[in-house]
């Protein structure tokens, strides 16, 4: 991912998508939920960012209102995804539809469920080009059969007839990933899609869709709890905590100089299959509400290094040199923590 | 069985039959899945023993034959070396192996509180005398880190990892002498594994504990486990102490294994996947040896004949089911590939 990542820092392009504070509410029975409470991210093109966090920090909620699948009851109230000039929560859903799928895919976690149990795989992966590239019934049955192909599906002019479920659960992601290329988006949102897969089949999964994107140069969003899977894919990293964003940079960045006390804890509470001595902290306390989050940083209950500031001052994202950016008002001390261990 | 095994089970074989025995029959195809198909394993007393695999290669199966809730069709399990009967357990025996599901959402009862959950099985097993069991569930309550108070609350109103520890105090109520986990982290989320993990280490060394601990998660199992057996098809296809087995595979499956683990550190994006290939079919498993058709060094001799778990003297700890485990050639697999 290295090779890919620079071509796209050095040649200083237009960036692909643009996250600018967004925020989302729903009126639950308990009050109103911010799952997302001011959001900014950034993806250029080529680019293959990751979103990690736990669940219920806005991760996977975040990559759903950039294509307007929020459940009906969510509400985007501010801030705008801007992808290409255009302000894609302001599109209406006709115009937004001509982006689903033709210029933005998405990779969901359980691919049973997000393919259609009555129609042939081929057909769906064919439905795509027909209806967004106005391809003959021929010419996108053609176009489905290579993709097959190209995902590492053998058989694919016998598989193109198959059922989902005729296919295991790495061969449906497969079926998932040549769907969503089969219109060459420019971006690619990914939703845990190695989560349910068993790990010799997420290996398969993760090099074939670093492969692809890498010949295409596709951009990739990828929301995942797990973190050595960001390193596999990922050049950049945000980590989200109860709907924002509080560290970002690159992935070896990030997982080795950790700048958010939130992102040491993460590293440290999951054993590293790599260094079997070491023990595990787990981070004290439990996520906050959603619905009266802390006041200040909202970390600061579970924090170790918080100080009486941490509780009244809310801190931004604040932009370090290096494309680094953390929102710890005490960033420092974690290098010292780093620096004793 | 030697004086420090705990557990000895062998020949286990466990299959389900799959679909209508009728239509299989006119159609010439098989309709009994063999889950465990003929395992052998030892537990020795303290020890913390892994049982990983990926999904459908029989592990769950094989701890919950153990753990005596599946009826095994095959084969004898001894404990402390008296055979335990295949079909109904007695009470006493019953209370000697305790379980810990993965899911604490769904293992718990949600009409009992906590403390009824505890004071049930305290009574019914004469765990303590009665007037003791209040004090006691307090005792277990303290020992899992929930506090006191926790007895008079439901399952609802605990986070995914409190249940667990739940879960893990009823376990651990009638003393058991060996206690089956089966993937007990694995729906929790990241920081709060480690209190559970954490945890089961900490009641190890202070109840004297052995750990069948089943998981997929390799990072996790190197941190915790003593020794490791590998599944694949219903088989143990290699055992050995967790440090031997993850610094030297000796089956192609187990280093395939391995090497598929996401890694902290970025990997070169050219090389192939580690194991190529889907799982074959349960119901129609390769001649000879299960792994052939997806291994990289398979020969003539893996489809002709099935490999033993065999080690390269007969003292050593390391057991591998590969006709080329002990040979130049395997050392060389991981290069090859």
């Amino acid at each position: 991912m290295s090779e890919l990542a620079s071509e796209s820092i050095s040649t200083a392009r237009p960036l692909q998508l643009e996250v600018s504070d967004l925020r989302v509410q729903i009126a639950g029975h308990q009050g109103v939920v911010r799952p997302i409470d001011g959001v900014s991210l950034e993806i250029a093109p080529g680019e293959a960012v990751g979103l990690v966090g736990e669940s219920g920090s806005g991760k996977s909620m975040t990559l759903k209102s950039i294509l307007g699948l929020l459940p009906p009851d969510a509400k985007v109230t501010s801030g705008s995804v801007v992808f290409d000039g255009t302000d894609l929560t302001r599109l209406s859903p006709s115009l937004l539809n001509k982006v689903r799928g033709r210029r933005i895919a998405m990779i969901f976690q359980e691919p049973m469920s997000a393919l259609n149990p009555v129609m042939r795989v081929g057909n769906q992966i064919a439905e795509g080009p027909r209806v967004h590239l106005g391809l003959s019934r021929a010419q996108s049955v053609a176009r489905a059969v290579d993709l097959m192909r190209r995902v590492g599906i053998p058989e694919p002019e016998r598989r193109f007839r198959a059922y989902p479920h005729e296919f295991s659960g790495g061969m449906r992601q497969r079926v998932m990933i040549a769907m969503a290329l089969s219109c060459d988006p420019e971006l690619i949102l990914c939703d845990e899609p190695t989560t349910a897969l068993d790990v010799t089949i997420q290996d398969q999964i993760l090099r074939l869709l670093a492969q692809l994107c890498h010949e295409s140069g596709t951009s990739l969003m990828f929301v995942t709890h797990d973190l050595p899977v960001v390193a596999q894919v990922c050049h950049k990293v945000a980590v989200m905590y109860a709907g924002r964003i509080v560290e970002r940079g690159t992935v070896s960045e990030v997982f080795s100089r950790p700048l958010h006390p939130y992102t040491l804890d993460l590293l440290r509470s999951a054993p590293d299959v790599d260094h079997p001595g070491q023990s595990l902290v787990p981070i004290p306390g439990m996520p906050p509400s959603l619905v009266s989050p802390p006041s200040g940083c909202r970390f600061h209950p579970r924090c170790q290094f918080a100080e009486d500031d941490c509780k009244v001052s809310d801190p931004p994202l604040r932009l370090l040199e290096g494309d680094r950016a953390t929102a710890c008002l005490h960033f420092e001390r974690c290098l010292d923590q780093i620096g004793t261990n | 069985m030697s004086e420090q095994d705990i557990l000895e089970a062998t020949g286990i074989e466990v299959s389900f039959s799959v679909g209508s025995p009728l239509v299989a029959r006119l159609r010439h195809q098989p309709h009994l899945l063999h889950a465990v198909d003929g395992v052998d394993l030892r537990v020795r007393r303290g020890e913390a023993l892994a049982l990983v695999g990926e999904s459908g290669s029989g592990k769950s199966t094989l701890a919950r034959a153990i753990a005596g809730i599946q009826r095994a069709n095959r084969g004898q399990i001894k404990l402390d070396g008296k055979v335990l009967p295949s079909s109904r357990r007695s009470r006493a025996d019953q209370r000697r192996i305790q379980m810990v599901f993965q899911d604490p959402y769904s293992s718990l009862n949600p009409r009992l509180t906590v403390g009824g959950i505890l004071h049930e099985l305290l009574r019914v097993h004469h765990v303590v005398p009665r007037g003791d069991v209040e004090s006691h569930t307090r005792e277990l309550l303290r020992m899992v880190g929930l506090p006191e108070d926790a007895a008079g609350a439901r399952p609802r109103q605990f986070s995914g990892g409190q249940r667990q520890r739940v879960a893990i105090a009823r376990a651990i109520a009638l003393r058991p002498e060996l206690l089956v986990a089966d993937e007990p982290v694995s729906a929790l989320d990241v920081s709060v594994q480690a209190t559970i993990l954490n945890l089961l280490q900490d009641l190890r060394s202070e109840l004297g504990l052995t750990l069948l601990f089943i998981s997929h998660n390799l990072a996790v199992v190197r941190h915790l486990c003593d020794r490791v057996a590998v599944m694949y098809m219903g088989r143990i296809i290699e055992v050995a102490p967790t440090e031997e087995l993850f610094r030297n595979p000796r089956h192609p499956y187990t280093a395939g294994l391995l090497a598929a683990i996401p890694r902290m550190t970025a990997r070169d994006e050219d090389e192939a996947p580690a194991v190529r290939g889907d799982p074959p079919s349960p119901l129609r498993l390769p001649t000879g040896c299960r792994f052939r058709t997806r291994c990289p060094i398979a020969q003539q001799i893996c489809a002709e004949r099935d490999p033993a778990l065999a080690s390269a003297d007969t003292d050593s700890e390391h057991r591998a089911a590969c006709h080329f485990a002990w040979s130049v050639e395997a050392a060389n697999a991981p290069e090859a590939r």
